[in-house]
């Protein structure tokens, strides 16, 4: 693209590509699917937290009028996961059940109800066995294990990562301010309970149409599980009522249809109920935290000791990334000199936690930005002015070796604290009323892939013909987040053409490139770039034959608003079609591909994979609460959010995914819990989900919501399509830790957990009146045995990016060493 | 949830009809109004009736008279009921409350006489069937304890309906019509303390009618304390309702408390206002007194102890408004609406 013009499709306001089919229900989600002679699956699922799987009994079931199978473990001998180091998953249970919910047994039959009236035939032997319920337990009780591999007893996932030499860093602070955190689990709560269909095709290959996020991974998985060669599966993600990491995972149910299929060869279909999704699960991981900052008198981070414990669920799923994620994004928004970092993720009998919009990183994030506030009330500073002050700087390296290109939080700040008019409210509003502000950064786009290849993250087709269509092909997919109108805006800006010419085939592993998925924010800037690189590419064949029409050289050939004409003279010229059909005329049939891989990162010591990224968004947020006194209940009338975005592709559609997170950060804060229940031991062994519903798992209604004013940052990162980063998770991020500093601005307590809920407020109210620290949250950090740090020297300190095996240091050996200056900062 | 069990199905014209087919069908029978309560209640086996009898198309149950008071047929919906002017002008605890149940999708769909009938709740009991197997069920439904408190004799599901307390502080009465005859009751009298007997209505009687008196000289409102603006069921309902003398002397007062008993809790300590004036003083020993009689329970929402601490508040909130308070900006906080 040589001959420049302004911007024409990118960065407008626009009516989304999808849109129409959304509004007027014409979009094709899994569940409307129906085929001609399809059967319907339900699964039964196991009663207990834990138990052995000492026999089943299905010939009743199998007997029953109008089944047509009935599979169980036994169908199933190769187990699966997302992730190659984590593959601990079945379809369906073979020997041993880990949660209540795990699937054991599939009835396929005529109808829903049917298979359900059969489930009931099925006779399952159990042996139960002692249960874990929390990652304290899964560390007391390593002999009861859920798995037989892992670290050690039920630990998962435990590593420990130091960056410069933490201790004699925090020795040499002015402060240090020791905290602990814990933030609890929750679902994604994505509108569309998962569903599949598979069906075979004539010539024999397997379909399956399923609510995912990432066709790429399940397809390989699939694969697998079924042992069956990858060509002869085909997957289709098809419009998905939301995903925010919950469609992530492959699922066994996804796997479970397709060996029906295959064997009966009949279309089988399943719907997961509300319930089942709860267990299927994946979502946000409880953690518990501690947070050793050092502190200059001044209000800079001298070094951060971050420790972390995951309470994973009973699965592997993403844990070994969220274990990573628990930590590295860290120090990505303040320059921090060092950075010591330790995460566990413990087995429990629990549904598995996964990834969540965020994935790991709201909660430390949360501890981060409420110890900020902390810090900052007790050093007698702004938190936002202490924040403004040790930003990160764009084009620099983080102790971790991250490498932040673009970086727009300084604005993100100055415009969230003008809005809101911060400077007149913060410490200022009458008792009752608070202000508080929090920060965030979130990738965009994982650096690496979840499975080790050289291959490009995204791939992009684009076909052209003389009708002037444009096929625009993908295997991104569509989750609700507009990925689909991100791929028609980017081709249609570099073709010059309105986005309706634009036909988008995307997550189809029978049509489409391989794309990895629509996870970590990656999709505008992965398939953005080979959107860009394969648009170019038809640019120049269109440029050229129009060129020789036009009598001009091709670089001053111009695309611009359907039409192509000579820079120097816009009135000499054709429409698309005519060019395109001059371009087909001499080239043939028209069309390129293009493909990005994300730039290669500086850190190089093993685990370094987990947190790089093309680019990096930031988002601060001032939110305003009032606080009943008497109650403990809370009123927010305003949220103010900038996100540093690099460009808006699509600026109202941006606002809203900024909006959407602020949503589902405002719902985390206040009152989702994915929260369980043990009966009195005497009585029962049980371990249930507390509220597996819709009703009684809380999330904010529409009338819940306060008003909130986004600001886009719109500062282009070179490393993206037209500039563009990522605004699908960051903005959530900073909403729950300004929830809370916003609560102690309003009535001087700290609520140090999440959910915020008004009992909680009250009690510290309560304490507060008796002279108490105010203080609600969890009282101390277990020991965990986590391993010897891998020690690597940051960037300032003349690291290479490679661990650094024979460093002395003094300071290591304790990170419990007592501390004179220690403070803990409830006060 | 699963799919629904099998049911028969009658769809009767007449109350007598439906009088007749109930006797006939004996215990295994429910009727159905709205559907809101029980289908999802079937579909999760918590109630699993070998018969259904709808009331849909029976004449008359969504009659709304005038005369000394007003008559409001059991079978208007909850939304019919928010619309008539009648109950918003002179009812307005009554219109308040119907106003909050749910969602306007459910009130849409659910009637007056089916939120007065409305099973009781617990987080126990309101589960799918495969969830209460993994409990080993629990005393209300297939199973022999009460895991809300495991030594307790009787079940403590709560009373979860918001129109009740609005109408038993009004003095409602309601009329109950079987084959054999009708009677009326005053709505207080249709409740009994326990999660599963939790209605005195006979299962083959009908809730055709709710009569209310003339209340004229009265004022009441309805507080609903819940987690979000809508959708949710009360986890605490005041209502309140006054008749003052001109120079503001309280005459007579009822409070009744909801959500917090397996039975909608009429207080005695309206008494305590009797012969003096709304001060605040007086609004905090009603507040005192009433809080002290709320058992909420360890299965709903939110923390029981903090829903304990709070139904002082939310009386004074009620008690407030009736003696003239502008209480817009804490209705709008606490349920995010103007009412």
């Amino acid at each position: 693209m040589n001959a420049k013009k302004k911007l024409e499709v990118v960065g407008k306001s626009r009516r989304r590509v999808d849109a129409r089919a959304k509004v007027t229900g014409l979009a094709r989600f899994a569940d409307d699917l129906t085929l001609p002679r399809m059967l319907h699956c339900k699964l039964l699922r196991s009663p207990h937290p834990h138990a052995i799987i000492e026999a089943i009994d299905v010939d009743k079931a199998r007997a029953y009028p109008g089944v047509h199978l009935v599979l169980t473990g036994k169908d199933f001998p190769v187990p699966f996961g997302i992730m190659p180091v984590a593959q601990d998953e079945y379809p369906l249970a073979p020997e041993r059940v880990r949660y209540v919910g795990d699937p054991v047994a599939a009835v396929i039959a005529r109808d829903e109800k049917t298979a359900e009236e059969a489930l009931e035939l099925i006779q399952v032997t159990y042996r139960p066995l002692p249960t874990i319920a929390s990652p304290q337990e899964g560390l007391e009780q390593p002999e009861t294990r859920i798995h037989d591999y892992g670290e050690q007893g039920n630990i998962h996932r435990n590593q420990s990562y130091e960056f410069g030499d933490v201790e004699a860093a925090l020795a040499a602070s002015d402060h240090v301010f020791e905290d602990v955190f814990f933030y609890e689990g929750n679902n994604h709560m994505a509108m569309e309970q998962q569903a599949s269909l598979a069906h075979i095709e004539g010539d024999g290959k397997l379909t399956l149409s399923s609510s995912t996020q990432n066709p790429h991974y399940l397809h390989r998985q699939m694969a697998r599980a079924l042992q069956m060669p990858a060509s002869q599966i085909r997957v289709i993600a098809c419009q998905n009522g939301g995903g925010f990491g919950g469609k992530c995972d492959p699922a066994g149910h996804e796997i479970v249809v397709s060996k029906a299929a295959l064997m009966l060869g009949r279309p089988v279909k399943i719907c997961l109920t509300r319930q089942e999704v709860f267990y299927q699960h994946r979502g946000r991981h409880p953690i518990l935290m501690k947070f050793r900052t050092g502190v200059s008198k001044d209000g800079k981070l001298t070094a951060v000791h971050l420790q972390t414990l995951l309470d994973g669920g009973a699965y592997g799923s993403h844990g070994p990334a969220s274990t990573f994620y628990s930590g590295v994004l860290t120090p990505v928004t303040y320059e921090l000199p060092r950075f010591k970092f330790e995460a566990c993720r413990v087995f429990t009998n629990k549904p598995a936690c996964g990834p969540k919009r965020g994935h790991g990183t709201p909660q430390p994030r949360f501890g981060q930005e409420v110890q900020l506030d902390k810090i900052a009330a007790k050093l007698g500073l702004d938190p936002a002015e202490m924040r403004l002050n040790m930003v990160t700087q764009a084009d620099s390296l983080t102790a971790n070796w991250l490498k932040i290109g673009s970086n727009g939080l300084a604005e993100c700040i100055r415009q969230v604290v003008e809005r809101s008019g911060w400077k007149d409210k913060h410490g200022k509003l009458p008792e009752g009323r608070g202000i508080g502000i929090a920060c965030s950064t979130y990738m965009s786009g994982a650096g690496v892939s979840i499975y080790w290849n050289k291959m490009p993250h995204s791939g992009v087709q684009l076909l052209l013909d003389r009708s002037g269509q444009v096929t625009v092909m993908c295997g991104a997919t569509e989750v609700g987040q507009g990925s689909d109108d991100v791929l028609a805006a980017i081709v249609a800006e570099v073709l010059g053409i309105d986005t309706s010419v634009v036909r988008c085939v995307t997550g189809d592993t029978g049509l489409t490139p391989v794309d990895l998925g629509s996870y970590s924010s990656r999709v505008t800037v992965m398939m953005g770039n080979a959107a860009m690189e394969a648009a170019g590419r038809v640019h120049e064949l269109i440029t050229a034959a129009a060129a020789e029409q036009l009598d001009t050289l091709p670089e001053q050939v111009v695309m611009s608003q359907g039409r192509v004409f000579a820079a120097d003279n816009p009135n000499h010229g054709m429409s698309f079609v005519e060019a395109v059909v001059l371009a087909e005329t001499k080239f043939g049939t028209l069309g390129a591909v293009g493909n990005y891989s994300p730039p290669k990162q500086p850190g190089k010591y093993k685990g370094s994979g987990v947190g790089p990224s093309p680019a990096y968004s930031f988002s601060a947020c001032v939110v305003e609460t009032e606080v009943d006194r008497a109650t403990g209940m809370v009123h927010i009338p305003k949220i103010w959010v900038a996100h540093d975005i690099g460009r808006a592709i699509n600026a109202v559609h941006a606002r809203g995914q900024v909006i959407g997170g602020v949503y589902m950060g405002l719902s985390e804060a206040l009152m989702e819990e994915q929260a369980f229940r043990r009966l009195p031991p005497k009585l029962s062994a049980a371990l249930v989900h507390r509220i597996p519903s819709m009703l009684e798992y809380k999330t904010l209604t529409a009338l819940d919501m306060p008003d909130v004013e986004v600001m886009l940052v719109e500062d282009p990162d070179p490393n993206c399509p037209f500039g563009a980063k990522e605004a699908g998770q960051g903005p959530l991020l900073p909403v729950m830790p300004a929830v809370a500093n916003a609560i102690w601005d309003a009535v001087g307590v700290r609520i140090d957990e999440v959910p915020i809920t008004p009992d909680k407020i009250l009690r510290a109210l309560v304490l507060k009146r008796e002279g108490k620290t105010p203080r609600i949250g969890p009282e101390s950090f277990p020991e965990v045995p986590y391993p010897e740090s891998v020690f690597v020297l940051p960037p300032g300190e003349g690291g290479d990016g490679n661990e650094s095996k024979n460093v002395s240091r003094p300071s290591a050996q304790s990170s419990q060493s007592s501390h004179s200056r220690m403070e803990v900062t409830a006060s | 949830m699963m799919r629904l069990p099998w049911f028969k199905y009658h769809a009767p014209r007449s109350v007598a009809e439906a009088a007749h087919i109930l006797a006939a069908e004996g215990g295994d029978a429910m009727l159905i109004a709205g559907g809101t309560d029980l289908l999802p209640n079937m579909k999760r086996r918590q109630q699993t009736p070998a018969t259904l009898v709808s009331l849909r198309q029976v004449e008359g149950l969504k009659r709304i008279a005038n005369g000394k008071g007003l008559t409001l047929g059991a079978g208007l919906t909850l939304s019919e009921v928010v619309a008539a002017p009648q109950v918003r002008e002179k009812y307005r605890g009554l219109w308040q409350a119907a106003a909050q149940v749910a969602s306007p999708h459910l009130r849409n769909m659910g009637t007056l006489g089916g939120n007065l009938c409305l099973d009781t709740r617990c987080l126990y009991y309101n589960q799918n069937e495969d969830w209460r197997r993994a409990i080993d069920f629990c005393m209300k439904r297939d199973g022999q304890t009460c895991w809300v408190a495991t030594r307790s004799k009787r079940c403590l599901a709560v009373s979860s309906t918001d129109t009740a307390p609005a109408l038993i502080s009004l003095g409602a009465k309601v009329r109950l019509i079987s084959a054999e005859g009708e009677r009326d009751l005053a709505l207080n009298e249709l409740y009994c303390n326990d999660g599963i007997d939790y209605l005195a209505r006979r299962p083959d009687e009908i809730l055709t009618e709710v009569m209310l008196p003339d209340l004229a000289g009265w004022k009441s409102t309805y507080w609903k304390l819940r987690r979000r603006g809508s959708f949710d069921f009360p986890l605490l309902g005041v209502a309140a309702a006054v008749r003052t003398a001109p120079d503001g002397t309280v005459e007579e007062a009822r409070i009744v408390l909801g959500a917090v008993s397996s039975h909608p809790l009429l207080t005695e300590a309206g008494q305590l206002l009797v012969g003096g004036k709304l001060t605040d003083e007086a609004i905090a020993a009603v507040g005192k007194k009433a809080g002290a009689v709320a058992k909420p329970m360890d299965n709903a929402d939110l923390d029981l102890y903090w829903r304990k601490d709070v139904v002082p508040e939310f009386i004074a909130y009620a008690l407030r408004e009736l003696r003239g308070d502008d209480m817009s900006e804490t209705r709008m906080r606490v349920t995010r609406q103007l009412l």
